[in-house]
C-alpha cells in the first residue's frame, strides 16, 4: 500500500545528487522548450511581418474581417490568467492550498473562455466560407485577391496558438489534480512552476498576435 | 542558485494592472495612423509587454542568468532570420521575361 505522500516531502529522483540539482535542470529543461517554442512561432511572424510588407492591401482588407473587440477581450482574459497561474504559484509557496486551487481553477476557466470566444471567431469565419489557403471560398464584400494569404496566416498562428492554449489547459488540469492529492506544497511547487512558464509563454504569444492580427492599418 | 523567491502579490498585481492598461493603449493607438511606424509602435509596446511577463510572471528577474541566455538565443536567431530574409527580399533584381 503507498502511503500518501505528504505536501512537506518531495520527490529526489535517482538520478540526481540534490534536490538543487533536480530543480535547477527542470527550470533548464524548462526554459530549452521554451526557446523552442520561440522559433517555431518565430518562423510564422517573420513570415507575416514579411508578406505584410509585400501585400499591405492584403493584410489590411483581411483585417477587417477581425473584430478587434474579440481579440482585445481575449487578451484581458489571458493577461488575467497569466495573473491567477503566478498566484497559484505564490499560494502554493505560502501553504494556501485552498488559494492554490482557486487560482488553477480560475486559470482554467480563463483558458475555457478563451476558446470559446475563439471557436466563436472561427465558426462565424467558416460560415461564410473563409477557409485557409486552396480552401478559401469566400466571394462577398471586402473580398480581394489574394486574401487568403491573409488567412492562411490568421488561421496557422491563431491554431498553433489555440493548440497550446489547450495544451496549456490540460497541463493546468493535472496540475489541479496534483493539488488535490496533496502532491503539491511548499516544498514541492517546482511542477506548478513549469506549467506556469508554459501558460505564460502562450501568455505572450497572444500579446503579439492581437495587435499583429487585429489592428493591422 | 535558485533560492526559494516569493515575489510580493502587491508586484503581481500591479504588473496585472500596467499590462491591461498597455492592453488599452495598444489598441487606442491603433486608431491613429503613424503611417509606416505603425507596426513599430504596435510592436515596441508588445515588447514592453512581454518583458513584463518575462521578469515578474516568469521569474526571470529572480532566476539564474542562464535561463535569459536560452530564451534570448531563441529571440535572437528569430531576429536573425528576419533580416536575412529582409536583405534577400530587397535585393532581388526584378527581371522581366522578354519572351
Amino acid at each position: 500500500m503507498e502511503t500518501k505522500p505528504s505536501p512537506q516531502t518531495k520527490p529526489l529522483a535517482h538520478h540526481f545528487d540534490s534536490y538543487e540539482q533536480q530543480e535547477s535542470a527542470g527550470t533548464l529543461g524548462m526554459w530549452l522548450f521554451l526557446c523552442t517554442e520561440i522559433l517555431m512561432f518565430g518562423g510564422l511572424f517573420v513570415g507575416y511581418v514579411l508578406y505584410h510588407s509585400l501585400y499591405p492591401e492584403i493584410f489590411k482588407a483581411g483585417a477587417t474581417f477581425l473584430e478587434w473587440k474579440k481579440g482585445g477581450i481575449n487578451t484581458v482574459v489571458l493577461l488575467i490568467s497569466s495573473f491567477t497561474m503566478a498566484l497559484s504559484i505564490y499560494y502554493a509557496q505560502k501553504n494556501k492550498m485552498k488559494a492554490c486551487r482557486m487560482s488553477l481553477i480560475l486559470t482554467l476557466f480563463c483558458g475555457l473562455l478563451f476558446m470559446l470566444i475563439k471557436y466563436m471567431e472561427y465558426s462565424h469565419k467558416m460560415h461564410v466560407g473563409i477557409f485557409p489557403g486552396k480552401f478559401f471560398a469566400y466571394t462577398g464584400e471586402g473580398n480581394v485577391e489574394g486574401l487568403a494569404l491573409y488567412f492562411s496566416f490568421y488561421y496557422l498562428m491563431t491554431g498553433l496558438h489555440a493548440s497550446h492554449v489547450l495544451a496549456g489547459m490540460g497541463l493546468i488540469g493535472w496540475a489541479l489534480f496534483r493539488a488535490f492529492q496533496n502532491k503539491i506544497g511548499p516544498n514541492n511547487y517546482k511542477p506548478l512552476e513549469y506549467v506556469g512558464l508554459f501558460w505564460h509563454l502562450v501568455d505572450l504569444i497572444w500579446i503579439y498576435l492581437f495587435p499583429l492580427l487585429y489592428l493591422v492599418e | 542558485m535558485s533560492e526559494h523567491h516569493t515575489v510580493p502579490f502587491k508586484t503581481y498585481l500591479s504588473v496585472l494592472i500596467i499590462l491591461l492598461f498597455l492592453t488599452v493603449i495598444t489598441v487606442a493607438v491603433a486608431q491613429i495612423d503613424f503611417g509606416a511606424w505603425n507596426t513599430f509602435i504596435a510592436m515596441f509596446i508588445a515588447s514592453v509587454k512581454g518583458a513584463l511577463v518575462l521578469l515578474y510572471f516568469m521569474h526571470l528577474k529572480y532566476e539564474d542568468r542562464l535561463y535569459w541566455v536560452i530564451f534570448g538565443s531563441g529571440v535572437f536567431f528569430v531576429v536573425l532570420l528576419f533580416f536575412l530574409t529582409k536583405i534577400d527580399i530587397i535585393t532581388r533584381v526584378l527581371e522581366v521575361n522578354t519572351l
